[in-house]
């Protein structure tokens, strides 16, 4: 097991590394002088080359980006074009808010979808299946912005039951962890219910019955556990489209995590927030996918890693 | 009627082709078949949208804005007194044009990497679905806001972006069959004969590679619409005042309050659009290539 961490977290060193390349690269073709942009529109051409040489752009590439990397490694990013703060503060200030937000609404997203998947699979063909298959279709073609905004007009402008957006008290909440979480509620759903249909049919399934369990503890001890297993993978994977679902619903909340910072820091140009924010994401995504796989060896016994 | 036709079909016992059998399972699918009623729809409005609506989507009326749907105005009008019925029905050759788009330029060179990775093999072949791996470790919509934030906003622009994160899910799912078919007799035959490779991977590798990746083309067109249409909403898409979804979405928001009607039209026309293109790429999926099924 360990082992297999060890070597899991080795890969991850050359992916990483073609991402920071990639990132680097990218504040290399991004348009526009960012010393200029620094420097305002009134600075004479001696303010822009002081700005640019306080920013280390005249040096030559590979320089800046050895530089950059090793900046990286200790999480300096330099500082903010827009605002002149350290980027790994500014960053580490919206990290809370995207973790909460995400978090809030995986866990919505997994009870309702498993609830309702397993609702499906007990009373499968029925009506109450029809209707929530319908409906969760329904949920995964919805795109979150367009959910956000009727729900801010059902619920906050109509009912006046929940703030219209920003981060103030628990309810804030709501609203934002319930549009992201919509979605992945619905994927799961659908991946619950086909997942549980599947084990139903099992032989210890029909053992656990024969044997005069309750019909209850036959469904969430053996059916649901085995069950669960592809639903992890399922919800493993939406966490990581979670941070990006992220981007839009905070936009839309405007809820101050690091999604809202990206679609900021694209619209003022804030190159080294951006590159701070993709290397972010990425590790994000590869650490959740290794977490996924190491939650399967404790769901499943069969599956051992050596 | 159709319907009873369709399952003499499968209870019958004689031989049906391949084709046919696959159309019957389609149809058996009546939401496939809905699926592909709605994305028809669209793509006929986004043909002849300009001819369709009733008004020119640009056409102001200061004496008539915001009004509720109506007769004259099926989907009321706008802050500007625009006929947000015309112009949701002019965005489709935004919307789904980009989408569309989009998924052909990402699925073109998706499958010639793949076919190239599959072909030459050893470094190449590793290197390049390394390549894949990292491009596949990035949320789609990050790697096409990054696009997008390097090229500047625009319709070309969210194009380019959208393909560039098709790019590696159609390279992976091209380079297994281009690998089994580089193995086969008539592959072999031909390199004897003293085909190129060019001619090889086009003629011999790329028929293998098609039809899962044309079903996949389906499933991903709504996806490609999504992100089209979030990206105009963020305001890194298409710009006012040409007509879009997720743009009039965007500009709409003001008026929640006062005119939710604003909102609901290209709204739905979003959601219905992405279901339509989902449930006609399931039924294809499953009539087609079940193997794609995960």
């Amino acid at each position: 097991m360990s082992s297999y961490l060890v070597r899991r977290l080795w890969q991850m060193v050359p992916i990483l590394f073609g991402v920071s390349l990639g990132a680097f690269a990218f504040l290399q073709a991004v348009p526009g002088d960012p010393a200029r942009l620094l420097a305002g529109p009134d600075a004479t051409l001696q303010d822009v080359q002081l700005v640019r040489a306080r920013l280390g752009l005249d040096r030559p590439l590979i320089l800046r980006y050895v530089y950059f990397l090793r900046n990286a490694l200790v999480g300096d990013f330099g500082r903010s074009f827009r605002s002149g703060e350290a980027v790994a503060a500014i960053v580490a200030r919206h990290f809370g808010p995207t973790l909460l937000l995400s978090v809030a609404s995986v866990v919505f997203a997994t009870v309702t979808g498993l609830g309702v998947g397993l609702l499906q699979a007990v009373r499968r063909n029925t009506a109450p299946d029809y209707v929530s298959t319908v409906v969760s279709v329904a949920g995964i073609s919805t795109p979150p912005f367009f959910l956000g905004l009727l729900l801010i007009y059902l619920l906050a402008v109509g009912l006046r039951w929940f703030p219209t957006g920003g981060m103030g008290t628990a309810r804030s909440l709501v609203l934002p962890a319930l549009t992201l979480g919509a979605g992945v509620a619905a994927t799961i759903a659908r991946f619950a219910r086909s997942s549980l249909l599947e084990v139903l049919g099992e032989e210890f399934v029909r053992t656990a019955r024969a044997k005069g369990l309750e019909e209850r503890s036959v469904l969430l001890k053996h059916a649901l556990r085995n069950a669960l297993i592809p639903v992890v993978t399922m919800i493993g994977l939406q966490f990581g489209f979670l941070l990006s679902g992220a981007i839009v619903v905070e936009t839309v909340f405007s809820w101050p995590g690091l999604g809202w910072l990206m679609v900021q820091s694209i619209s003022f140009r804030d190159y080294p927030v951006l590159v701070a924010e993709i290397l972010l994401f990425s590790l994000q995504f590869l650490v959740i996918n290794l977490v996924v796989d190491l939650l399967y060896a404790g769901l499943d016994p069969r599956v051992a890693y050596g | 009627m159709a319907r009873t036709a369709v399952v003499s079909i499968g209870v019958r016992p004689r031989v049906v082709s391949l084709g046919r059998r696959s159309l019957a399972r389609f149809v058996r699918r009546r939401t496939a078949m809905a699926g592909g009623i709605v994305s028809s729809v669209f793509v006929v409005m986004m043909l002849l949208g300009l001819w369709i609506a009733p008004y020119s989507p640009a056409a102001t009326d200061y004496n008539r804005t915001l009004e509720l749907p109506s007769l004259a105005h099926l989907a009321g009008t706008d802050d500007f007194g625009r006929d947000i019925f015309s112009r949701i029905v002019v965005a489709t050759r935004y919307s789904l044009g980009m989408g569309l788009g989009a998924v052909f330029l990402g699925a073109a060179l998706g499958m010639a990497w793949g076919i190239a990775s599959g072909f030459y093999g050893r470094a190449f072949d590793n290197v390049s679905m390394r390549i894949v791996d990292i491009m596949l470790a990035f949320p789609g919509i990050l790697l096409a806001i990054v696009v997008v934030a390097i090229l500047g906003p625009g319709l070309v622009n969210v194009v380019l972006a959208i393909g560039v994160f098709t790019i590696p899910s159609f390279a992976r799912l091209a380079r297994a069959p281009a690998l089994a078919a580089k193995a086969q007799e008539y592959a072999q035959a031909a390199r004897a004969l003293g085909a190129s490779n060019s001619r090889i991977m086009g003629r011999h590798l790329l028929p293998n590679v098609l039809p899962s990746c044309l079903v996949y083309v389906t499933l991903r067109v709504g996806t490609a619409i999504l992100t089209a249409s979030s990206l105009s909403f963020l305001g890194l898409g298409v710009q006012p005042p040409t007509p879009e979804w997720g743009a009039m979405l965007a500009q709409s928001r003001v008026f929640l309050n006062v005119a939710p009607h604003l909102v609901i039209g290209p709204g739905v026309a979003i959601s219905l659009a992405v279901l339509g293109f989902n449930l006609l790429g399931d039924g294809m999926r499953d009539a087609l290539d079940p193997r794609l099924r995960d």
